[in-house]
């Protein structure tokens, strides 16, 4: 089948490139098999050597190649021809600076995956037989859907309000503060819900969904967003999440 | 040029990467980690089945036995004495991993949970051992993202996006690195007393692989071009089971869980090429095999690709078969839960659901055992005799210890990450103390930044994408799984004119400075061609088969000639490299020279080079 993709552009060191345009290129030959990363890699390597975007694995797990893909975030690994139709459309992610093409700054995103402490805290000493602390298989599960996160972006530029108030830390980053919060071995829980429980944290999600359609690892993100702001409102951590939930 | 000035420059930010970074500050060195992408990005974070430990939490196991099947399915090409640490230290490896809050699966006895996995025994050999410690089917993911968490928490300082393009060696002495920042296109100078090297491998040489678009051999490259040899580059593993076409890794974890291998007429064929391991044979057995039955016209459909089949009813099957317990027995709540992001491949990528059709697979380009040699420090030896090259180091899959010989085990590659990236973060932290600066000279940089110039204003005819392609086709069709003289010939040739183009011939459309990835994908291809380049050399040079190395015209193992590692050098001659390959660097045979030394008799003699068999 014949694809034709329409393509929003831009390259700052070029003078008559600087603001953003829209550019149409055509694929023959292209199988409804095909990733959307596939194709813009034969747009790069058989067209137009100066399209630009980031990539790597190709399948889903890096998290580089987030894009708004008809309308919709996605990777662009992860997205194929046969769930899109003949006309593609591809645009830098929403609410981040565009530097080039479908590149987009990350920083102010991985700021904010800062705020929340994202790294695990136990000061207790070790265990004295010098082997590993001790989990049971459900407690490790409590927290298993929010450490699939791959920092891709996806779901906090699809957030409205984060579109809306870049102060706000954003569904990833509170992802990956719910990812130690309801880790029984973790002991920094109260500072992270502190954090999250500022202005720009949890209170800014207004429940619209966005986020959990378009994460690519299937997160439940609004879910685990819930589950944090339950956790600040109660001041516990214990019996947010039921065990019906785990498998 | 900005000149940025750290005691250790850490080059990748992958597993060994970020693990030299972190023990590397942890005793007192002030590090700077420089890598092409952020470094949730790197390929460590597409592992999937485990990390391999002799923990011994389901199944009695001990690392000397892990040692032995290290040394086994390197098919005796492995250093015996950096595998005996590899097995020893990745003990405590990956109970420091789970300090670092790496959320393992856990067993009933709430202990970090461990599965089968190919080549993985106990008692030398005896049988299949749970060895694996995963966390579900993405452990990488999980090792990179604990890793990345504790070099912020330990404040770290990352270069992101910028990538290392030159070495800078100095009367023999490493002195820092030559960098591109991909934002803006500037070159800059990083300045270390040491200088690690964790830049991964280079897959992307041929042309169905499960690696990353990413995997372009930048450090190997650079440290070939700069007179570093490059060791045992003919070994390089293809996988048994990537998806078919894509080359999309479905982990080994799979036949772990008791999935099978079966062929057209729906025989489980790896009952025939190893009656014991059967599935769980190494990946070069495996991989062989798949061929073998595609050559025989048994491959499904005759299309060249197998049926991996992990459907309860089918596992169950084979399971009661081998006598199992019916408590061993699995459900469809079992694979859902224990291979999720395998299934999610299967399901978006085929459209076929696993736990109700097999998967169709073929072998894909995966690993390279060979790289930049080291020694069990992470230092840079530069020749048979272990010359150092002061100030380099190197570990993870751009370097060669070598702890995977001819042939990597599952697992293994996680395990040689976080052990060798460890070692070289603490050796790093002490040498820093015990050396002054070495000036940079004042044209550095100059050589690579022109190099840039002329791939920039390229007016020739040749795109790099079709350049690119052809040496991927050439590299799968003549250096892959079999070989003779004639293919590897053939693929000399083709790489050969490929260069030609190369250095001769080339444009690139984007002649922009901010993120140039014409032009940056364009000098990766050049790193690419030069990797394969050395690949079929030495694979031309050795004349015997052993491990994922299989040349038809020399189908014995040649201990006699061949118990040696080869080192590939460059002349520096870049557009027209002469490369001398030579066999003068023994293997490290210790554990068998103890035996011997304590009078153990020849048939009682565990580490003796023997036939392989599984």
């Amino acid at each position: 089948m014949d694809v034709t993709f329409k393509i929003r552009r831009r390259n700052p060191d070029v003078p008559d490139r600087q603001k953003p345009y829209w550019q149409e290129f055509t694929l023959n030959e292209v199988e409804p098999t095909d990733r959307v990363l596939e194709l813009l890699h034969r747009i790069k390597w058989e067209q137009d050597g100066s399209l630009s975007l980031r990539r790597s694995c190709a399948h889903g797990v890096c998290g580089s190649d987030a894009m708004r893909i008809n309308g919709v975030n996605r990777l662009a690994c992860k997205i194929l021809v046969r769930d899109l139709g003949a006309k593609i459309q591809v645009e830098p992610i929403l609410g981040l600076p565009v530097i080039k093409d479908l590149i987009v700054d990350m920083q102010p995103f991985f700021d904010h995956y800062k705020q929340v402490m994202p790294f695990f805290v136990n000061d207790e000493p070790l265990p004295a037989d010098g082997r590993e602390r001790l989990q049971t298989q459900s407690d490790r599960e409590q927290f298993d859907d929010s450490t699939k996160c791959i920092l891709c972006a996806c779901c906090t530029t699809a957030c409205p309000s984060f579109w809306a108030n870049e102060q706000y830390v954003g569904p990833a980053a509170i992802v990956q503060a719910h990812r130690f919060i309801f880790d029984t071995r973790d002991q920094a829980g109260e500072q992270r819900l502190d954090v999250l429980g500022e202005p720009n944290g949890v209170w800014r999600c207004r429940t619209i969904f966005n986020c959990t359609p378009a994460c690519p690892r299937d997160i439940e993100v609004t879910k685990a967003i819930g589950e944090v702001k339950l956790a600040i409102r109660k001041g516990t951590t214990v019996g947010i999440i039921s065990p019906d939930a785990i498998h | 040029m900005q000149i940025h000035k750290h005691d250790a420059i850490i080059i990748g930010a992958g597993g060994a990467g970020l693990m030299a970074a972190l023990y590397a500050s942890k005793g007192g060195a002030d590090v700077a980690v420089v890598s092409k992408l952020y470094p949730t990005r790197s390929h460590t974070g597409t592992a999937q089945g485990g990390i391999g430990a002799a923990l011994g939490n389901l199944d009695d196991d001990k690392p000397i036995y892990h040692t032995y099947d290290t040394i086994k399915g390197g098919d005796y090409l492995t250093d015996q004495h950096a595998a005996k640490i590899l097995a020893e230290n990745a003990v405590d490896a990956v109970i420091e991993l789970e300090h670092m809050g790496l959320p393992f699966d856990r067993t009933s006895a709430m202990r970090i949970s461990q599965r089968r996995f190919g080549g993985h025994t106990r008692e030398f050999g005896k049988e299949l051992v749970r060895r694996a410690c995963h966390a579900a089917d993405r452990t990488g993911h999980m090792i990179l993202q604990t890793l990345y968490q504790q070099c912020i928490k330990n404040d770290v300082t990352f270069f992101d996006e910028f990538q290392v393009v030159d070495m800078i060696v100095v009367d023999g002495v490493c002195a820092g690195v030559v960098a591109i920042e991909l934002g803006t296109g500037e070159f800059h100078i990083f300045h270390g007393k040491a200088n690690f090297f964790a830049t991964g491998g280079w897959g992307r040489c041929w042309s169905v692989t499960s690696n990353a678009h990413a995997l372009t051999g930048d450090g190997a490259a650079i440290a070939l071009r700069r007179g570093v040899p490059l060791q045992d580059m003919e070994f390089f593993q293809f996988h048994p089971t990537g998806i078919y076409r894509m080359g999309i890794l479905i982990t080994e974890g799979v036949r772990g869980e008791g999935g099978v291998l079966i062929n057209d007429r729906g025989e489980r064929f790896m009952e025939r090429y190893a009656p014991s391991a059967k599935d769980l044979a190494s990946r070069d057995v495996v991989s062989r095999a798949i061929y073998l039955e595609t050559r025989a016209g048994r491959s499904i459909k005759n299309r060249g690709y197998v049926h991996l089949d992990i459907r309860p009813q089918t596992v169950n099957r084979y399971f009661a078969e081998e006598g199992k317990d019916r408590s061993d027995f699995i459900d469809d709540a079992t694979v859902e839960r224990k291979l999720p992001d395998i299934l999610d491949f299967c399901r978006t990528y085929l459209g076929v659901d696993p736990v109700h059709e097999p998967m169709p697979v073929q072998p894909t380009a995966h690993y390279a055992m060979g790289g930049i040699p080291t020694n069990v420090e992470a230092e840079v030896v530069i020749d048979a005799a272990g010359t150092l090259m002061p100030g380099a180091f190197a570990a993870g899959e751009t370097a060669c210890v070598s702890v995977h010989g001819a042939n990597r085990l599952g697992t293994n590659s996680l395990v040689d990450l976080v052990v060798f990236g460890r070692r070289g973060g603490l050796r790093m932290a002490d040498y820093v103390k015990s050396v002054d600066w070495t000036d940079l000279p004042k044209d550095a940089g100059a050589e690579i930044q022109a190099e840039f110039e002329r791939i920039r204003q390229g007016s020739g005819k040749s795109r790099p994408g079709e350049l690119r392609a052809k040496m991927q086709q050439t590299m799968m069709d003549n250096v892959g799984v079999f070989r003779t003289q004639e293919t590897l010939q053939q693929g000399m040739n083709d790489l050969a004119e490929l260069r030609e183009r190369f250095y001769n011939d080339l444009h690139i459309d984007d002649k922009s400075r901010v993120f140039n990835t014409d032009l940056m994908e364009a000098w990766e291809l050049g790193c690419l061609l030069d990797l394969a380049d050395v690949t079929a050399r030495a694979a031309s040079e050795r004349k015997e088969s052993r491990g994922a190395h299989s040349r038809e015209d020399h189908q014995q193992r040649d201990d006699e000639n061949y118990l040696a590692h080869s080192l590939a050098q460059h002349d520096g001659n870049w557009a027209a490299p002469s490369i001398q390959t030579s066999f003068d660097k023994k293997v490290d045979l210790s554990l068998w020279e103890a035996e011997i030394a304590q009078g153990i008799a020849e048939d009682q003699q565990k580490f003796r080079p023997k036939e392989r068999v599984y």
